[in-house]
């Protein structure tokens, strides 16, 4: 079992930020033609060309999708968009990284200066910008040799970072933020984020505060690849750091990597510490430039945001809000059960109802799917869980025997006591019964 | 029927046995008109191959050549089949490609560079693959791994470079003409001290698209000839967009024949670089040739601009840095040799360029150099304002003995300091003969510039000059 | 810088090295003479901006999974192979 520390109410401030990486769904990687399927490859190495493998003389050629639907991320998280943006070189040696450089972006990222809403309170997004993907490490031991194993077919992939400024004050807003950020990019199609793929990897920039100012240090966990590894890893950094400083030290800058088994992070000593990228602008792609209106229509052809959802259908549809965010998942589910809200409204279903009938078989939800479809569906299911009415009137009659002085109540003029018989009949009939059905029943009944 | 005799006349003398010296647009020509065939000019090419080996100057050599030369002959192809020597820095597919590094010693690419690709589809066989600096560091050819390449115009001295190899391939007619490129002075100075044509385009004119990385903001891949018209033609197959290469003019690219014998008459010409005192010399050797202009009805004289000594600098720095990055990927891991095999100048010019990235020192190199690069391109828009074209000297000198280029870590771009200012900021230019030494055999050349995308006025006045002096033997051979 | 570079220095280069770097630098300190706090710095000469490519697969452009190892030192199983660089083994 984990040996996690126990956590105190701390004099301390929390001060975290996160640096989340997302591969983006496209058809081809992001500086050349090779196939994005790094996950449904059958073999190791068979989505490469001269330009993903660093082949003399292979030069990069920006994928535009990629690049919009970056832009699109960045603008579902109230970011501004840099009207002139460009790619930089960031120089390290690693041997999942084939060209001794990642194409990034330095000091021009696409956008900048967003927000994200928590439960907790808003979190600044300092930038989103989009990069390459390094290749694939395996570490075996072959023929008694410690080697590792490379495989690029990940190797260029389009992979966008979104980095937040510290602006997390409890290991639950980080992983809130992570999970709403991950809702995100799913909800508008452009990437899966599969974690344990590692389609998405967060790290988190961890240190603590006794008087409220940004401290001198941080640490930074890497490659975490689960919500609650997130949530561990804070914070036991939060318990590790609150020690050190208990004891008069200062925790000290450097990069750790979390033990998912252990639930501890721990330090790692790497070349990485003393890193210098030497970044300048990549001489192989010319700079990208907006216009003005150009950014105004890229605003414009956005789609309504999850959040936006949720608030025109809690108000045109009456729906449970807590509903309303298990079914927000993209844009074309969305689209569809705005047209099965509207059907069933006119065939006066109960949309709650209907809201978690969606829910419970959200295997049905296709992209062939049509609106009809699944008010068919719907309706289909819950007439078997029609009550027989020969049953249900004789429920009725022995609830309005057993409650004389309510019906007297009801027939005087107190109308909202229907509710109060529905609920009896109900809990003798089946939970799951259509309520129009009992209800019309009873008022028929009570009305002769 | 005039000149149904001088060919006439040419093949005489050329006795079937020195079908190596003819143009490109003679080797056409004769073709097509089947006064030759396409064996004799391979086994002439051959046999001057055989006789130049102690200079060095093929790397390799491809055994299908001739295989793909009678199909491309047969398919009636622009460039009919004929052998075009290849600097080694052009990936060619399933043919050993050096740049004439060790790191590369057992490297043979499964694809070709996309001007590889076109030449093959316009009919073009690479003959070999050439010597060259190693990396294409260096304007000597003495910084292969496989030795100096010697000038074939006079043994005892180098070629220049980085394209030495094919400079020499060309001055040695052991090809019908050849592939080089140039990031500041790599064709055209070699081109110089072999005598022979070397064009430049302007950056972006010809995809870099599989052709080991240098500079990648000046890179310009171009070719080398025996006359102006035959670097015409080439450039026609070369040159254009290429979806693979980002920072190549997506424009139609002109027909460079179409204007090439119009003359120069009525240009503005103005002559860079003739008070830099390094030069008197030599410029006292050129200026009756420079007359020629005048001659022929252009306005020459001499123009200010921005000191090429700066230049130097810029160059140095940012080439350096880019340098760096790009031989980062040479780490023996997915193809080549691992680092250690990596030579003395590249070593030295990766190290320069780390540096000048480095935490705080970036700003002081690497950002004063890409920031005086903007001087000297308003700089020239200045003087295109005034003129049509600008000449100078090719380089400062004739070219230096064997050996020239030991303990000197700036001996290029000291050589190249006249080519530098106009290659930073990506302006075409070519390379003619223009003055040769009785004594030592040794050339001289004249760089005629222009402002970006006009290769058409350089080719134009590059053939005047040639026609009109006596410096270039194969056009002078008509 | 060597450790930056990754190049391993061999014996006597450091030396040699230091007194090539000094020429250089020599040389290209000039820049520092010309006054370009009011310049903006140039990285591409073409003007060319906002090229990209459409979203689509080039399997012309693709290497088989022989091709793409055809001049690798080490290959195992379809991976390229290198000295172990973490100290884990992995299942």
């Amino acid at each position: 079992m984990t040996t996690q520390m126990t956590k105190q109410p701390s004099k301390y401030q929390l001060v975290c930020g996160l640096e989340i990486h997302a591969e983006l769904k496209t058809k081809s990687k992001m500086f050349c033609g090779c196939q994005n399927d790094p996950f449904g490859a059958q073999q190791p190495n068979i989505y490469t060309c001269p330009v993903c493998l660093g082949m003399p003389g292979g030069l990069p050629v920006a994928n535009k999708q990629a690049i919009e639907r970056t832009i699109m991320l960045g603008l579902a998280l109230n970011c501004r968009i840099s009207l002139f943006s460009k790619f930089d070189r960031k120089h390290y040696f690693y041997p999942d990284l084939p060209k001794g450089y990642q194409i990034s972006q330095y000091d021009q990222p696409f956008c900048y200066n967003g927000w994200v809403e928590t439960s907790q309170g808003r979190v600044a997004i300092t930038r989103v910008h989009l990069e390459e993907d390094t290749g694939k490490l395996l570490h075996k031991t072959i023929e008694g040799k410690k080697v590792s194993l490379v495989d690029f077919n990940r190797g260029g992939v389009p992979l966008v970072e979104i980095v937040t400024e510290p602006d997390i004050k409890s290991a639950e807003q980080a992983k809130e933020l992570a999970q709403t950020l991950r809702q995100m990019i799913r909800y508008l199609n452009i990437g899966d984020c599969n974690m344990e793929q590692g389609g998405m990897r967060l790290e988190a920039n961890v240190s603590l505060s006794a008087d409220g100012q940004l401290p001198d240090y941080k640490t930074e966990v890497k490659n975490i690849n689960s919500f609650r590894f997130l949530e561990q890893a804070i914070n036991f950094e939060e318990v590790r750091q609150a020690k050190l400083l208990d004891q008069g030290q200062a925790p000290v800058q450097e990069t750790r990597g979390f033990d998912a088994v252990k639930g501890e992070t721990f330090s790692q000593r790497t070349k990485e510490t003393t890193a210098d990228y030497r970044y300048f602008p990549e001489p192989d792609i010319p700079p990208l430039r907006f216009t003005p209106i150009q950014a105004e229509h890229l605003q414009a052809s956005l789609p309504e945001l999850p959040n936006q959802v949720l608030a025109r259908w809690q108000k045109e549809f009456g729906l449970d809000p807590q509903l309303i965010h298990r079914l927000v998942i993209s844009i074309s589910q969305t689209q569809l059960l705005d047209k099965v809200w509207q059907k069933a409204q006119e065939k006066q279903v109960a949309l709650n109802k209907l809201a978690v009938w969606i829910i419970n078989h959200q295997k049905i939800i296709t992209p062939q799917i049509t609106a009809d479809q699944v008010m068919a569906g719907f309706l289909n299911q819950t007439q078997t869980e029609q009550v027989d009415e020969t049953k249900l009137t004789q429920v009725i009659n022995q609830v309005l025997a057993d409650h004389p002085a309510e019906v007297k109540r009801y027939l005087a003029g107190e109308k909202k006591l229907l509710g109060f018989f529905i609920g009896q009949v109900k809990t003798l009939v089946v939970s799951g019964a259509d309520i129009a059905q009992v209800s019309q029943a009873i008022s028929r009944t009570l009305n002769n | 029927m005039m000149v149904f005799l001088w060919y006439q006349e040419l093949l005489i003398e050329m006795n079937h046995k020195n079908l190596n010296s003819l143009t490109l647009v003679q080797a056409l020509k004769a073709l097509a008109d089947k006064q030759i065939s396409l064996d004799e000019i391979y086994e002439s090419v051959n046999s001057a191959i055989k006789e130049s080996q102690k200079l060095n100057i093929y790397l390799t050599l491809n055994p299908q050549a001739r295989v793909q030369a009678k199909k491309a002959y047969q398919a009636h192809l622009p460039l009919a089949g004929l052998p075009i020597a290849v600097k080694d820095n052009y990936c060619t597919k399933n043919l050993k490609t050096t740049a004439a590094s060790l790191v590369l010693d057992n490297f043979i690419p499964q694809f070709d560079a996309t001007v590889i690709y076109r030449l093959k589809k316009a009919g073009g066989v690479v003959l070999g693959k050439t010597n060259m600096d190693a990396w294409a560091h260096g304007s000597s050819t003495e910084t292969s791994d496989w030795g100096p390449t010697l000038n074939p115009r006079n043994p005892k001295y180098l070629p220049g470079g980085s394209s030495g190899g094919t400079t020499a391939a060309v001055a040695a007619n052991t090809c019908i003409a050849g592939l080089g490129t140039e990031t500041a002075g790599s064709i055209r100075q070699p081109s110089a001290w072999c005598g022979v044509v070397g064009l430049k385009p302007t950056y972006g004119r010809v995809s870099r698209s599989g052709i080991v990385a240098m500079a990648s903001s000046t890179d310009s891949p171009g070719p080398i000839t025996k006359t102006v018209e035959d670097a015409a033609l080439m450039l026609q197959q070369m040159a254009g967009h290429d979806e693979a290469d980002s920072t190549t003019n997506p424009q139609a690219v002109p027909n460079f024949g179409q204007d090439l014998k119009k003359g120069v008459k009525g240009l503005k010409i103005g002559l860079l670089y003739s008070d830099v005192p390094e030069l008197k010399k030599v410029m006292s050797l050129i200026e009756p040739e420079l007359k020629t202009f005048e001659r022929l009805g252009a306005h020459l004289e001499p123009a200010q601009a921005l000191d090429p000594h700066y230049a130097i600098g810029v160059y140095t720095i940012v080439q350096r840095a880019e340098v760096s990055s790009n031989l980062a990927r040479y780490t023996g891991i997915r193809y080549g040799q691992d680092r250690s095999h990596l030579g003395d100048e590249a070593r030295r010019r990766i190290m320069l360029g780390t540096f000048t990235l480095s935490k705080g020192y970036a700003d002081r190199y690497y950002t004063t150099a890409q920031k005086v690069r903007s001087l000297y391109r308003r700089d020239f828009a200045k003087l295109f304002s005034k003129y049509d074209l600008l000449i100078s000297l090719s380089n400062p000198g004739f070219a230096k003995k064997v050996g020239a280029t030991k303990g000197e870590a700036m001996f290029g771009e000291l050589e190249d300091m006249l080519l530098e200012p106009s290659s930073i900021v990506g302006l075409p230019g070519i390379n003619v003969p223009c003055y040769r030494d009785d004594k030592t055999n040794l050339y001289l050349g004249l760089n005629i510039m222009a402002p970006m995308w006009r290769e058409d006025l350089i080719l134009r006045s590059g053939w005047a000059f040639e026609q009109a002096t006596d410096w270039n033997q194969w056009a002078k051979a008509k | 810088m060597a450790t930056l570079a990754d190049i391993p220095l061999r014996p006597q280069e450091e030396e040699r090295l230091a007194k090539e770097f000094a020429d250089t630098l020599a040389v290209i300190d000039n820049l520092r003479q010309l006054d370009v706090s009011q310049i903006e710095p140039t990285h591409q000469v073409t003007g060319l901006e906002n090229v990209t490519r459409e979203d689509v697969v080039n399997k012309a452009r693709m290497f088989t999974q022989e091709e793409a190892l055809a001049n690798a030192r080490q290959t195992h199983d379809g991976f390229f192979v290198v000295p172990r660089i973490i100290d884990r083994d992995e299942s």
